[in-house]
């Protein structure tokens, strides 16, 4: 396959059809339709058990719907080879994933060296300093010795290294102290607006999706609540569920 | 390829291959040493070229080894060939026994019983004298009264074979309060010292003299008659009959006051094997009185040292042969499991099931004890290096794959997922995460096989593959204590120190891959 690499101008367009996923008895999602605009930034929110993940990781093939389709600008994801897909997408999970065995530039460089890139390493470099890391001071340090923040903001690197059509963030902020969580929110937004990638967030805090996403979709129970902007959600809440979820997160 | 290896048989068979040394082999008493050094020695001086392989695990080891052809000779009793090797009901007559058993076993295994040497070994139940004289203790049948209240020291082979305990309980029902199985070289000190109250004894062992015991007459003639003689498997038959012939000139030559002596020799006054067989060879007329003794074979002529240390020093070329040995058996078993076991620990990990039931398979080879794993081995295998290699490397799979297997699967598993979900291949995941992060697990699995090995390695001299198990069962059954440490303290030392080297290497990729970095 002779695709060119996606650039980092905006991105690809998601879109999940009636996107159906049972684990045994449990319905993780039922019937879920949704679309993320290219560029856009989607806030997946709900409690736990509500299928954000399971909705979010659909949208890399790590999670294979029982029914429904998935698309990546208009394309089936199950026409597309899955270790392919996955280097075109970023993902960071909640406690970042870092190979423990290698160091901080090698693990940027994942992404662009598994893509043969030749400037894998330039690359990594430029992508620590996107999340504010400079890579003379920690590119050749090991996972273990950063701290907490550091570590999220080496996995948001390594997410971005490749020039993802696709960024997937799982709670990448949600075991972090308030202060470093507000730091790293706060460099997301930053990194927003030079890098507009389609992105879509699953977090349990409403207050964090309300401030990161364009849009926000509510989950309860594997079904499809509501999704809108910020706002709209909050002024004009589609169930009393989401009525309750949004003035609970705006009260804290 | 082909024509070369074509042409190197040609040659070698135009040429005559060199003449096969003769094996000569001996259980591991010292009887059996002196008898069996004695048979090698005769051989020796009629021209032939001779291998000892003393002390071979016991009766089923030995004659094992004899009929798959892997031990040319031995000395042995024709009461145990009837009853622990032909399973045999006992009878009484000597002659008729013999007749029994060399007929049976040519008609069996084509081995051949010699005539016999010239005296009996029967079993000797031995109390010490003051428990005969408080208990009035003269027979058998006195013995069946009191064994209620007494406790045995009983040889392993006497507890289990059907001419031992269990004929015992048979025909007098003895029934001893406590049977404690011991080696044959600590029996006498453990009557003596009080730790058990009866042992087994062999009839010509000279320290039942020397502890003053009495023998408890079989007045019911439970045993067969024990006539000890050369046997001799099928191969030198076939290929040397005239060394079967030399080997004959010992028969009838032995009576029992004459093993008595050499025995009392080894086990009284601690004399080299090779010199009281070469000693005894002379008396006898069988080889000239004057012929030097080879050193190797005779030991140190001069008084031996007295120190532990001079000791050590004087058998230090011993000790590094059989510590290399050692090493030898070893490093290729364990490198055999490894390149084994590794692989299907990591292609275990990728099968939906039936994973766990490969590794459990593997653990049940950890439960056969080494002797007898050792002696399943010899049908096969024969004796010597292979078999004990096999036997090890089977010992070391289990750890191995355990560990392999745990170590891979168990990888944590937010490293892989993440790994996975960036777009590595299933085959990038194992290569460069998964077998990663299990390096440390799997370095401890070949570490503590490593450990247990250089212990096992010790069983393999009882079949005659060396290493420093040799002096241990050589001193045990000489009961030599000296020799049985210097055999002992190496192995532990070397067992400690392949700890003490895997442990580094476990540490460093520890530090190299695993979890432990800082």
């Amino acid at each position: 396959m002779s695709t060119p690499r996606p650039r980092i101008d905006g991105g690809a367009a998601l879109r999940a059809v009636e996107v159906s996923k049972r684990y045994g008895a449990v319905v993780a999602l039922d019937r879920v339709t949704i679309d993320v605009a290219a560029g856009e930034c989607l806030a997946l929110i709900g409690e736990s058990g509500s299928g954000k993940t399971t909705l979010l990781r659909s949208f890399n093939r790590m999670v294979e719907p029982d029914a429904g389709t998935v698309l990546i600008d208009d394309q089936p994801l199950r026409s597309l080879d899955p270790v392919a897909l996955r280097r075109r997408v970023g993902y960071v999970l909640q406690d970042g994933g870092l190979l423990p065995h290698w160091r901080v530039r090698r693990n940027v460089a994942l992404v662009p060296w598994l893509l043969r890139e030749p400037d894998a390493e330039a690359r990594a470099d430029e992508a620590l300093r996107l999340v504010g890391l400079d890579p003379t001071q920690f590119g050749d340090r090991w996972p273990r010795g950063l701290s907490g923040g550091q570590r999220q903001r080496v996995a948001l690197a390594r997410a971005l290294a490749g020039a993802p059509a696709v960024l997937l963030l799982d709670e990448p902020f949600g075991a972090l102290d308030a202060i470093t969580r507000a730091e790293l929110q706060d460099t997301f937004v930053g990194l927003r607006s030079s890098v507009a990638v389609t992105t879509v967030l699953v977090t349990h805090d409403v207050r964090e999706a309300g401030a990161l996403g364009d849009r926000m979709a509510v989950l309860r129970r594997g079904r499809l609540e509501q999704v809108g902007p910020p706002a709209m959600l909050r002024d004009a809440p589609a169930t009393p569920y989401v009525a309750a979820l949004l003035a609970r997160g705006w009260s804290r | 390829m082909r024509t070369i290896w074509t042409a190197m048989m040609v040659t070698m068979t135009a040429l005559g291959a060199p003449p096969r040394p003769i094996i000569v082999a001996s259980k591991p008493f010292g009887e059996s040493y002196i008898l069996a050094e004695m048979m090698a020695q005769l051989l020796e001086a009629r021209g032939r070229v001779v291998e000892r392989r003393l002390g071979l695990g016991a009766t089923e080891v030995a004659y094992g080894a004899l009929r798959a052809g892997a031990v040319d000779v031995y000395p042995e009793y024709t009461g145990t060939g009837l009853v622990a090797i032909l399973g045999l009901p006992p009878e009484r007559d000597p002659a008729a026994v013999f007749a029994r058993v060399a007929s049976a076993s040519m008609a069996r295994d084509g081995v051949r019983w010699l005539p016999p040497l010239g005296f009996q070994n029967t079993y000797a139940i031995a109390v010490r004298r003051p428990t005969a004289d408080s208990l009035h203790l003269a027979t058998l049948s006195d013995l069946s009264r009191v064994a209620p209240s007494l406790r045995a020291g009983l040889t392993a082979d006497f507890i289990g074979r059907p001419d031992g305990l269990p004929g015992l309980a048979r025909t007098y029902g003895i029934r001893f309060r406590a049977v404690r199985a011991l080696l044959p070289a600590v029996k006498y000190q453990a009557l003596a010292a009080g730790a058990v109250d009866v042992i087994d004894g062999y009839s010509t062992d000279g320290l039942i003299a020397r502890y003053d015991l009495v023998v408890l007459r079989d007045d019911r003639s439970f045993y067969p008659p024990y006539q000890a003689a050369a046997v001799v498997g099928p191969s030198l038959q076939r290929e040397d009959p005239e060394a079967v012939l030399v080997l004959t000139e010992l028969s009838g030559r032995i009576d029992v006051g004459t093993m008595r002596r050499l025995n009392r020799r080894l086990e009284v006054d601690g004399a080299p094997v090779a010199s009281i067989a070469h000693d005894a060879l002379a008396s006898l007329g069988l080889t000239a009185a004057a012929a030097p003794l080879d050193d190797a074979h005779a030991g140190p002529a001069a008084p031996p040292p007295t120190s532990f240390v001079a000791y050590l020093g004087a058998r230090r070329p011993a000790i590094l042969a059989d510590t290399s040995r050692h090493l030898l058996l070893v490093a290729l078993s364990l490198g055999a499991a490894v390149l084994i076991a590794l692989p299907l620990g990591v292609v275990l990990t990728t099968v939906p099931r039936g994973a766990e039931g490969v590794i459990r398979v593997a653990g049940m080879l950890e439960t056969v004890p080494g002797i007898a794993l050792l002696a399943f081995m010899i049908p096969l295998l024969g004796i010597g290096v292979v078999p004990a290699l096999v036997a090890l490397f089977l010992y070391s799979l289990y750890p191995i794959l355990r560990n392999a297997y745990t170590g891979v699967r168990n990888s944590d598993p937010s490293t892989v997922d993440a790994a996975q979900a960036l777009g590595m291949t299933p085959r990038q995941v194992l290569l460069y995460v998964r077998l990663p992060l299990a390096a440390p697990v799997i370095m401890a699995g070949i570490r503590t096989a490593a450990v247990l090995d250089v212990g096992t390695a010790t069983l393999a001299a009882f079949i005659g593959a060396g290493g420093l198990g040799d002096p241990i069962v050589t001193g045990l059954a000489l009961a030599d204590t000296r020799m049985i440490l210097s055999g002992a303290i190496p192995a532990a030392l070397l067992a400690l120190a392949v700890d003490g080297l895997l442990g580094g290497v476990e540490r460093w990729t520890g530090r190299r891959w695993g979890t432990d970095r800082r």
